[in-house]
């Protein structure tokens, strides 16, 4: 693959974006996480929860303002980076990232500050008042960017304007409620919360480990148990529910993260592990569940899943059409207003293949003068290189089962064997922390390069999204965020792992009084305790 | 889908300019005195105590200020897509300079005091200042270009081509009036960061803020009327020639255009106009004497007259132009030609009418929870909920 300006740009925005993905999930659901502890703290009153709120509220802040920070950079990318796609698609895909701002991120940003600065300024109960609008602001972020980004991966709800060369909206709510997105959301955010779910369970299972802070520990890991293994189900669940809505609008995706190569009659097989190879068309050594695939994509025993090699057949065909919309635009366009009707009637007629001409534009300037040679190259780059997306699937699905075991087993013995873990299981959650991260970053893998070779699905290929920048332009910025990002990432680390070390350092005295009070009562010293009370 | 034909395209675009004048003077009136307390930081406060001071008053607010810059690029997305291609790919290293302040800001404001190491410390004021200090610049930069007009040009296809190597999207930017322009856009957010400093802080970090405010509220002053007096004399406006429509598609090349001798020629077709250049003016002489006098609320409520005056005289002297070429005037970007379609721009106003009131009366009530002075006590003594 040759490397110029699109390639350069595509790795730029790779990496920018995982790397804030690195901080959004732990956001979604830590926030949630501290909301439902300290919900307990108002409702019981037990300075223990409180502390909990605050100590878990630090790393929260610590990884949350690196989100934030992050996030400016994806908004700035479209605009330097893919100024045609922003031309392009603005009008639908703009829509929501401003509605995010309006309706979600103001609302986290705002009361962020007072989560932090108002414990003393407000009453318990306004107080977890904010504490929920931060959770609830940060989730209702993650579905309007999900919105936008389902719109890429299955464009509803707008057409192709001939007077202004883009796409527009139609339909508002078909972009709202398209349904790629809205099972994205929940499988996102659901990611989310299993992601802090893990990391709380890990980070007190080193505290178990040490000895130290053991009834904040215990207490964190069963609020986490029981809000990760509810979640863990989500994932998977919502994950397949993707699948599903996949099989509608985006075959060739599921074709490669399959490595189905050809059409199977229905109910197709699963391929559990294998070796795809691109140029044969095959995948090696497969090892096949019957039935499996087809239930999961068509949730039918009778409906065919198209294969990779008819796909690209079909690729071809809507390529020649294109062609023909891409002729009928060339004369709407010189005409304006005065366009002659029976051009515009062909122009609708093809005009759903449009972006399909633009995947010759690789190959030469003016896809009408496109050769046979050209137009087979062009229906073979739909294709997306297939053994990473079967391989990132996979290890995402065989994590994500992963996290339903082990949140089953911590809500186990967190529920039913008086928060007594063995010492295996403390080693195992801590080492458990990265693994989430990564299952996050394969299904962003798996999502975003499984489109390619479109930025919108069908409608504007990648190659002609990017802004006409010089490769130096582009590779200062990426050097510079190469070198920003690991020297941001070097220092959250190490605050991150400062401020584990030191562990609840807020509400020190007010809570260990209590925690012997509580003790006490455990053992039955009832008069102690009103003596301990007493002496306060 | 058809409620949107009750407002009229051109309405639906009028508005949305005025929108999208709302949000750069949100983010400058909130995010505007962030980043002067940024750029004041290392001269108002010299002991750490008195940089916690200067940082704590806009510790809590300084997130929610932020999203009006952050809600200013989605609107300008979402309801301008073409100037958002345009301006973001064009002015490319200038834009990453911003992002990369932008990045830093957040990041210095919370790790700053998370460890008591002098040199940990004293780097993040200095991040502080710079990215206070540099975007504050660069925002004035960018509006001294787009006053004289960016070299662009549109394709066919309406592929957005900068002229030039690509060293000018950066070095080029920097000409004698731009400077100006960002001088002014400096001095006004100093003067601004100095009117939050005197009204949230008290002692020596109140008292320097007071003097270098009021120095830095009399050069935003002598900056705006020298650049008024050069946009009089010594650079050319811009028109759309014949008839045309305005409430036809965004076209940018369906246009004519055609520069005239001077953009103030808006205020002779538009006399009321005169209004804004007034109340910038009057506002920054006013808040020089609140400064002097040390006047606390009422300084901060006519600093906030001053950056509501100047930047709405720009948007208002350029009017129905958003951001027009240099070197190819046709493909100039205006307030006819480069919106959003008409319903996704009614969608996106009945989205701000809903949520636009709510921001601010959450943002108003977190700033009562918040009201008063941060003291020393305020900071030493509560050293685990403050930065």
């Amino acid at each position: 693959m040759e490397f110029g300006i699109v390639e350069l740009s595509r790795l730029q925005f790779a990496m920018t974006a995982m790397y804030h993905f690195l901080f959004v999930p732990l956001t979604l659901g830590l926030s949630i996480i501290l909301a439902i502890m300290e919900t307990v703290y108002v409702m019981t009153n037990r300075p223990i929860w409180r502390q909990m709120v605050k100590f878990w509220g630090t790393l929260f802040g610590i990884n949350f303002v690196l989100g934030v920070a992050t996030g400016i950079t994806m908004e700035f990318q479209f605009g330097m980076n893919w100024s045609y796609y922003s031309h392009y698609v603005g009008d639908i895909f703009g829509a929501p990232l401003a509605i995010e701002g309006l309706m979600a991120f103001f609302l986290e940003a705002t009361f962020v500050g007072l989560f932090f600065f108002g414990w003393d300024k407000l009453s318990k109960q306004a107080h977890l008042a904010v504490t929920w609008l931060v959770a609830i602001g940060s989730n209702f972020s993650a579905l309007w960017i999900l919105i936008a980004n389902g719109w890429m991966q299955n464009p509803v709800g707008a057409e192709f304007n001939p007077q202004t060369m883009r796409m527009e909206m139609t339909n508002f709510f078909e972009v709202l409620f398209n349904e790629v997105a809205q099972a994205k959301f929940v499988h996102t955010v659901s990611a989310g919360y299993v992601t802090a779910s893990v990391f709380v369970i890990g980070v007190s299972a080193w505290y178990l480990l040490k000895g130290r802070h053991i009834e904040l520990s215990r207490r964190s890991i069963t609020v986490a148990a029981a809000f990760g293994l509810a979640s863990a189900f989500s994932v998977v669940l919502l994950g397949d529910e993707s699948g599903y809505s996949a099989t509608h609008s985006q075959k060739m995706k599921l074709a490669a993260m399959e490595g189905m190569w050809h059409t199977e009659t229905a109910p197709a097989s699963f391929t559990l592990i294998g070796l795809p190879d691109q140029e044969a068309r095959e995948t090696k050594y497969a090892l096949h569940i019957p039935v499996v695939m087809g239930l999961i994509g068509t949730r039918s025993l009778t409906t065919d899943i198209p294969g990779i090699t008819e796909l690209v057949a079909s690729a071809e065909d809507r390529i020649r059409s294109g062609i023909i919309a891409y002729d009928a635009l060339m004369h709407i366009r010189e005409a304006r207003d005065a366009a002659d009707p029976a051009v515009m009637a062909t122009f609708e007629e093809h005009s759903a293949d449009l972006g399909f001409a633009f995947l010759l534009r690789k190959y030469i300037d003016d896809p009408r003068l496109a050769t046979e040679e050209q137009i087979v190259a062009a229906s073979n780059d739909t294709v997306p290189t297939v053994w990473p997306l079967f391989w990132a699937f996979r290890i995402m699905v065989a994590l994500g089962f992963g996290f339903i075991g082990t949140m089953a087993y911590f809500f186990w013995r967190a529920s039913f064997r008086q928060m007594h873990f063995p010492r295996w299981s403390l080693r195992l959650a801590v080492v458990m922390i990265p693994a989430p991260w990564i299952a996050a970053e394969m299904g962003w893998f798996v999502a975003e390069f499984g489109r390619q070779p479109w930025t919108v699905d069908g409608i504007l290929p990648t190659a002609m999204s990017v802004s006409a920048l010089s490769m130096t332009e582009v590779a200062i910025t990426l050097a510079g965020f190469v070198l920003f990002y690991t020297v941001l990432f070097v220092i959250e680390m190490g605050l991150m792992l400062k401020y584990i070390r030191k562990g609840p350092f807020q509400d020190v005295e007010e809570t260990e009084a209590w925690v012997k009070r509580h003790q006490n009562r455990l053992a039955g010293r009832q008069d102690a305790d009103a003596i301990a009370v007493a002496a306060e | 889908m058809i409620l949107h034909e009750l407002m009229s395209y051109e309405l639906l675009r009028v508005i949305w300019w005025g929108l999208l004048g709302v949000l750069l003077i949100g983010f400058a009136l909130t995010d505007g005195f962030d980043m002067g307390v940024g750029a004041l930081l290392p001269f108002v406060a010299r002991t750490d105590v008195e940089r916690r001071i200067a940082i704590n008053t806009v510790g809590p607010v300084w997130e929610g200020n932020q999203v009006w810059f952050i809600l200013g690029g989605g609107a300008i997305f979402a309801a301008w897509p073409p100037l958002y291609a345009v301006s973001f790919s064009g002015f490319y290293l200038a834009m990453f300079v911003i992002l990369a302040a932008f990045i830093v800001r957040p990041v210095a404001f919370k790790y700053r005091s998370k460890r008591d190491d002098p040199r940990w410390r004293s780097s993040w004021d200095w991040a502080l200042f710079a990215s206070g200090a540099v975007p504050a610049l660069l925002f004035g930069v960018a509006v001294g270009n787009v006053i004289q007009g960016v070299p662009f040009h549109f394709t066919d296809d309406l592929h957005t081509i900068y002229e030039g190597a690509w060293y000018m999207k950066f070095i080029g930017l920097l000409d004698p009036f731009s400077l100006l322009a960002g001088l002014v856009s400096l001095a006004m957010l100093v003067m601004h960061g100095a009117a939050w400093l005197t009204l949230k802080a008290e002692g020596p970090v109140q008292i320097r803020a007071r003097a270098i405010g009021s120095v830095a509220a009399l050069v935003a002053v002598a900056g705006y009327a020298l650049a008024g007096v050069w946009l009089a004399f010594g650079i050319e406006g811009f028109r759309i020639m014949g008839d045309y429509a305005t409430g036809g598609p965004s076209n940018p090349l369906h246009f004519e255009v055609e520069r005239t001798a001077s953009w103030l020629t808006a205020y002779s077709d538009r006399p009321w106009i005169m209004v804004a250049p007034v109340m910038g003016i009057l506002g920054g002489l006013l808040t020089f004497l609140g400064l002097r006098a040390g006047r606390e609320v009422s300084t901060l409520l006519v600093s906030k007259m001053a950056i509501l005056g100047v930047i709405s005289s720009v948007g208002l002297t350029m009017f129905p132009f958003i951001m027009p070429s240099s070197s190819d005037p046709q493909s100039s970007l205006t307030v006819w030609n480069s919106s959003s379609s008409h319903l996704t721009l009614f969608v996106m106003l009945i989205c701000t009418a809903i949520f636009m009131p709510l921001i601010l009366i959450y943002t108003a009530w977190v700033y009562k929870v918040l009201w008063g002075k941060v003291t020393e006590a305020d900071v030493t003594g509560n050293s685990h909920s403050v930065y």
